[in-house]
């Protein structure tokens, strides 16, 4: 696999939020994906930035170009301090949530993209790093 | 031994090494004459040693991802993924590079008939450089016929997944064949631009053509019709055969809140009620008339 | 503060969502659409999301907010022109937006709302008094 272009952003604020996925739109658009699949992996993107927000008071986002066997894709790598996820496997069920919301978050945020990695370590953050392949497979 | 002694003897050597080269190739049963000239090929392989012999100039035997093989991979790829697009068999494929060892070493025994130590050394470094490009060979081989099942796997897709438009506001969408993830996101594709296009409100899926159900297909299915949903359209299940509608059952698969129809036409009348349409046959509007 | 602007047609509520949304934007839009169908005893919204590109589990929460709110003041919800990548998207994240009706352009939605809410109806009945008042003029 090799890492064609590499950036990160920090992200604080819900202001933060916008501009975020414009970036990664820009990235999707560049390795010419389809639609689809970029609303697929902006709103995978939004979902994770949100998490981010709510449970670690923001992090840090790394956006990679990709690219294996001939195929590209963008990599996104969220990284948190926060105070960590307790039971991944339960985080990673649908309808399971600690903060309110419709426990969408994790699972539905798996469904979107191509590849999806979750660790965490309680006290001291989480790291997602998801992919997304230009034809979606 | 200099690397570079052997590299400047095979660059004298060139016009030997091509003839016994091409002699290889065209003495070899598997010559498909049928599929490549020997003008065609005897151009190819004059361009593929021009490239390697400049490569090992330099005196790398040994690294074939450096820079000065590249344009002997670049030649080399070309050639293989042409060949894997015009039916060449992978063995056919491979060989044409490991005829040209044979050609090699020729040139290198006859030349060092005397001093077979060295001989030995030169062999074993062509063996290697042969073989490394043998193996790129075929990686690029596979990657040409990956592409073309790549292409293949489209246009299936492509072709299988029609958007009918059976009346205005009604489409239809017959599927054939299995329903995996990847069909799944075409039809939906498929069916929403059309449903944006044309505006219609209905949306038949027909799935006469499915071979069976399982709870991963009708998960597929219930996917299809909340998106069609979503977008302010309704969905109606149509051919569902008895079989299908056992397993349906016996796998616990919940369709209540979905439309089924066990045939297109019963799935169209409920569209035309839908839409406030009636069809009658025109000879009975006369007789209704010559009552009145 | 930025705000999405809400027009009066009759007896609905139009929205236009031109942009895309970050929550305190979101949230705006719900508080503003409550207090607006309270104000003006509104029977039916209408939202236009034709122009969104990103619907994410937030996103999609406010919609379902807006509706069941809505409804309790006995208001129907119509959101209209989701775009297909869109349509796909929310699916596969697993949101269906129960409770809110759809439709595929602004001209079915009012359509919609007219069959949903009878207003039609009322409307030629409040014509018949009117005609009935100044008939013995």
């Amino acid at each position: 696999m090799i890492t064609m272009t590499k950036d990160t952003m920090e992200i604080v604020r819900e202001q933060d939020v916008v501009p975020f996925r414009n970036r990664v739109k820009e990235l999707a658009t560049k390795i010419g994906m389809s639609l689809v699949n970029q609303t697929k992996l902006i709103t995978a993107a939004s979902e994770l930035v949100r998490n981010m927000l709510k449970y670690a008071n923001g992090g840090k986002v790394t956006l990679e170009l990709i690219s294996k066997a001939g195929q590209s894709g963008v990599r996104l790598t969220f990284t948190d301090k926060g105070p960590g996820i307790a039971d991944i496997q339960q985080a990673m069920q649908d309808g399971f949530s600690t903060g309110r919301s419709l426990g969408l978050g994790l699972p539905g945020t798996r469904r979107l993209v191509n590849e999806f990695a979750i660790s965490s370590v309680v006290g001291e953050g989480t790291t997602v790093t998801v992919t997304h392949w230009k034809n979606g497979r | 031994m200099d690397t570079n002694t052997t590299a400047r003897l095979l660059l004298r050597k060139k016009q030997d090494i091509l003839v016994n080269w091409m002699e290889n190739q065209l003495a070899d049963d598997t010559l498909r004459d049928d599929l490549i000239s020997n003008e065609e090929l005897n151009k190819q392989s004059e361009e593929l040693l021009d490239g390697l012999l400049k490569a090992v100039s330099h005196g790398n035997f040994e690294n074939i991802y450096s820079p000065e093989y590249e344009q002997t991979l670049d030649t080399l790829g070309d050639i293989s993924i042409t060949r894997a697009r015009q039916g060449f068999s992978p063995r056919e494929t491979n060989l044409y590079v490991l005829s040209l060892k044979q050609a090699l070493t020729d040139v290198l025994e006859q030349e060092h008939l005397n001093d077979p130590a060295l001989l030995y050394k030169e062999v074993i470094l062509i063996n290697k450089l042969l073989d490394n490009l043998s193996i790129a060979t075929f990686e690029t081989y596979l990657k040409g016929r990956e592409e073309v099942i790549l292409r293949q796997t489209d246009e299936l897709n492509e072709i299988s997944t029609p958007v009918i438009r059976v009346w205005d506001g009604i489409l239809a969408l017959p599927i054939i064949g299995t329903l995996d993830s990847s069909r799944t996101q075409i039809v939906m594709e498929n069916l929403l631009q059309e449903i944006v296009n044309t505006g219609s409100s209905i949306a038949i899926l027909d799935i006469s053509g499915v071979p069976a159900v399982d709870s991963l297909v009708a998960q597929h299915l219930i996917k299809t019709v909340s998106a069609t949903r979503l977008m302010g359209a309704e969905c109606i299940i149509s051919g569902i055969r008895a079989e299908i509608a056992q397993t349906i059952v016996h796998l616990g698969i919940d369709l209540s809140n979905i439309r089924t129809k066990s045939t297109l036409a019963s799935a169209l009348q409920i569209a035309f009620e839908m839409l406030n349409l009636q069809v009658r046959k025109t000879g009975q509007t006369s007789v209704t008339k010559l009552l009145r | 503060m930025e705000r999405i602007p809400i027009l009066k047609m009759g007896p609905f509520l139009l929205v236009t969502i031109q942009v895309d949304l970050y929550d305190r934007l979101a949230l705006n839009l719900e508080n503003d659409l409550i207090t607006m169908v309270s104000k003006t005893g509104a029977r039916g919204v209408l939202i236009d999301i034709s122009a969104v590109t990103i619907v994410d589990s937030f996103m999609g929460r406010i919609l379902g907010n807006i509706a069941s709110m809505s409804r309790i003041m006995d208001a129907e919800t119509v959101v209209v022109g989701m775009q297909p990548a869109v349509a796909i998207t929310l699916v596969e994240l697993g949101l269906t937006l129960q409770g809110v009706h759809t439709a595929l352009n602004v001209e079915r939605g009012m359509d919609l709302l007219y069959k949903k809410t009878d207003v039609l109806l009322d409307q030629n009945q409040e014509e018949e008094e009117e005609a009935a008042e100044q008939d013995p003029e």
